[in-house]
């Protein structure tokens, strides 16, 4: 191997090595080392935040199920009220159709009653009249005898029987 | 141990992308082969002289003062860079073309009154060089020669590098400021290498509060030696330079490493190496030991960038010479397809060498600002902070 002269080489190597260096850190190292660090940083923030709202969206989620069962349940009570309430009115309703026929029957019985009673006067006066009928054609057949008149009062009355 | 898969992963998807690229490289390579070939006998019209494969690596893994480009009946085509020489008389700079292409210490140059002669890309100054024997002659010789700070090949291909990093980086920083969202084009290809270095370079052995400060340096000794290393497989003009495969590159890189270190380091790691955690009476012995391994820590780095890249390129000039050496082009395929296998291995190597020069240079400064919570004397929690490290390395 030719040694060219040794000094020249470490001379030069010293030389432009330790310029290159600074002129490379300044110019290369420096900017790439940063951006290439800060984009990590970024790409991590962005997962990080990803993997956040995935979490939130997973709450969210639990949250929606959650919500659902709670109406799911609402709407059975509910459920289960109408049908309660459905079935006490058509109770109620029953109850009261049946006091409304009660008392209607009641009222009828009443009318029939007083209908009966008012029926049963007119007889009476009626039977008064024709009473008075009666005994005036007995006092006419009395005036043309006697004895059968009473004779006919007698049989009348005892046809006739007052109520 | 996943670390190491993920990269070697990563770098063979790279390696699908970069197939059309190889196939590109090696029909380069066969293209060049005469060129590399003549290139070496060093501009001399001699189609009958002994083909010399240790000449030819040996300039090649060297340096020179002109990047050689091709020859052209026989006439070297080079482009000349400046020769800057500190001589007894002060500056002097001239063209390299000045030498006429000679390296065997003949030609003298006249220069402001001087005379410089170049033997095997070492000037000398004329006069001095006549009383040289051989064996004083060479690189260390500063008696003989004046001081050299040309631009030389490796100079200059470290500088291009330099650019095409600082273009391809700071084009990236821009789009960044354009676009907010996911990285697209250059800056997406690029930010996954940015965050391996982050992720499992810096953070893992630095740690998380203290590897900001040192991300500007690991980034860039991974991509200058990563692209230097690839630049060193592209064989042809104005790449092909074996600059990561020299030792005086790879000293100044891992000295900075050491510097970095050393300044860096706490209370605790001084007090570690000066008071280690053992017996008064191991101290003559241990104190130096772990004195030796500040130095010896940096030193691997050194050798180890080095002696890759430059085994790399041997290996493949070795069987690129084959051809010459036994004269036959049906030698050819053979060493064309060992080309092949050992290009493509290359190029694992080039981002694994860069690979384990950061990774060693972060663990390094990890080791020396690590805090120590617990006192030394507990030797329980010794002990499983070393099977934690011993766990990071399998």
């Amino acid at each position: 191997m030719n040694f060219t002269a040794p000094e020249s080489l470490i001379f030069w190597t010293t030389i432009i090595f330790v310029v290159f260096f600074f002129l490379l850190k300044k110019f290369a190292w420096k900017p790439i080392l940063g951006a290439v660090k800060s984009r990590e940083e970024s790409i991590n923030n962005a997962l990080d935040s990803a993997e956040k709202a995935k979490l939130e969206m997973q709450n969210l989620q639990a949250d929606n199920q959650k919500l659902l069962k709670e109406a799911k349940a609402e709407r059975e009570i509910m459920l289960k009220e109408a049908r309660d309430i459905k079935n006490k009115m058509i109770e109620d309703a029953k109850g009261e159709a049946q006091e409304q026929a009660n008392k209607m029957i009641e009222q009828a019985q009443a009318a029939i009653e007083g209908e009966k009673k008012a029926a049963m006067a007119e007889l009476k006066n009626h039977v008064a009249s024709l009473s008075l009928e009666i005994a005036e054609k007995v006092v006419r057949t009395e005036l043309s005898n006697k004895d059968s008149q009473l004779q006919l009062v007698e049989t009348m009355l005892g046809e006739k029987s007052l109520n | 141990m996943h670390r190491n898969f993920r990269m070697i992963i990563f770098y063979l998807k790279g390696m699908v992308i970069a197939k059309k690229s190889i196939k590109l490289i090696t029909i380069l390579v066969f293209a060049l082969l005469p060129f590399i070939a003549i290139a070496s006998n060093g501009g001399e019209n001699d189609e009958n002289k002994e083909f010399n494969a240790s000449e030819l690596i040996n300039d090649h893994i060297g340096d020179s003062h002109e990047f050689h480009i091709a020859d052209w009946n026989g006439h070297p085509i080079s482009f000349y860079l400046p020769v800057i020489l500190w001589t007894n008389n002060g500056l002097s700079v001239f063209s390299s073309s000045k030498f006429h292409h000679d390296n065997s210490g003949e030609h003298v140059v006249e220069v402001n009154g001087q005379e410089f002669v170049r033997h095997h890309e070492v000037i000398y100054y004329a006069d001095k060089y006549e009383t040289l024997n051989e064996e004083e002659k060479g690189a260390f010789n500063f008696e003989a020669r004046p001081l050299d700070f040309s631009i030389t090949k490796l100079v200059f291909s470290m500088l291009m590098s330099a650019i095409i990093i600082f273009l391809l980086f700071s084009a990236v920083a821009r789009s960044y400021k354009k676009n907010n969202k996911a990285p697209k084009g250059l800056a997406g290809f690029m930010e996954p290498l940015i965050t391996f270095v982050r992720d499992d370079i810096a953070i893992p052995n630095i740690g998380e509060k203290k590897y900001a400060k040192y991300m500007p340096y690991l980034l860039t000794i991974f991509f200058f030696i990563w692209i230097n290393n690839l630049i060193g497989l592209i064989p042809f003009f104005p790449f092909s330079s074996n600059l990561t495969g020299n030792i005086f590159f790879t000293f100044v890189l891992s000295f900075i490493t050491f510097l970095i270190t050393s300044f860096s380091g706490n209370k605790d790691y001084w007090k570690h190496i000066l008071t280690p955690p053992v017996p008064k009476a191991l101290y003559p012995i241990m104190v130096p030991i772990e004195i030796i391994g500040i130095f010896t820590k940096p030193f691997a780095l050194m050798i180890r960038l080095f002696a890759n890249i430059t085994a790399g390129h041997i290996i493949i000039l070795s069987l690129i010479s084959l051809i010459f050496i036994f004269k036959s082009v049906f030698i050819a395929p053979v060493s064309g397809a060992f080309v092949l296998f050992m290009s493509v291995l290359e190029m694992l190597v080039a981002a694994l060498q860069a690979y384990v020069f950061t990774l060693l240079s972060a663990l390094f400064i990890g080791q020396a600002v690590a805090d120590h919570d617990h006192a030394h004397d507990e030797h329980d929690h010794e002990i499983s902070d070393a099977e934690d490290v011993r766990g990071d390395f399998i």
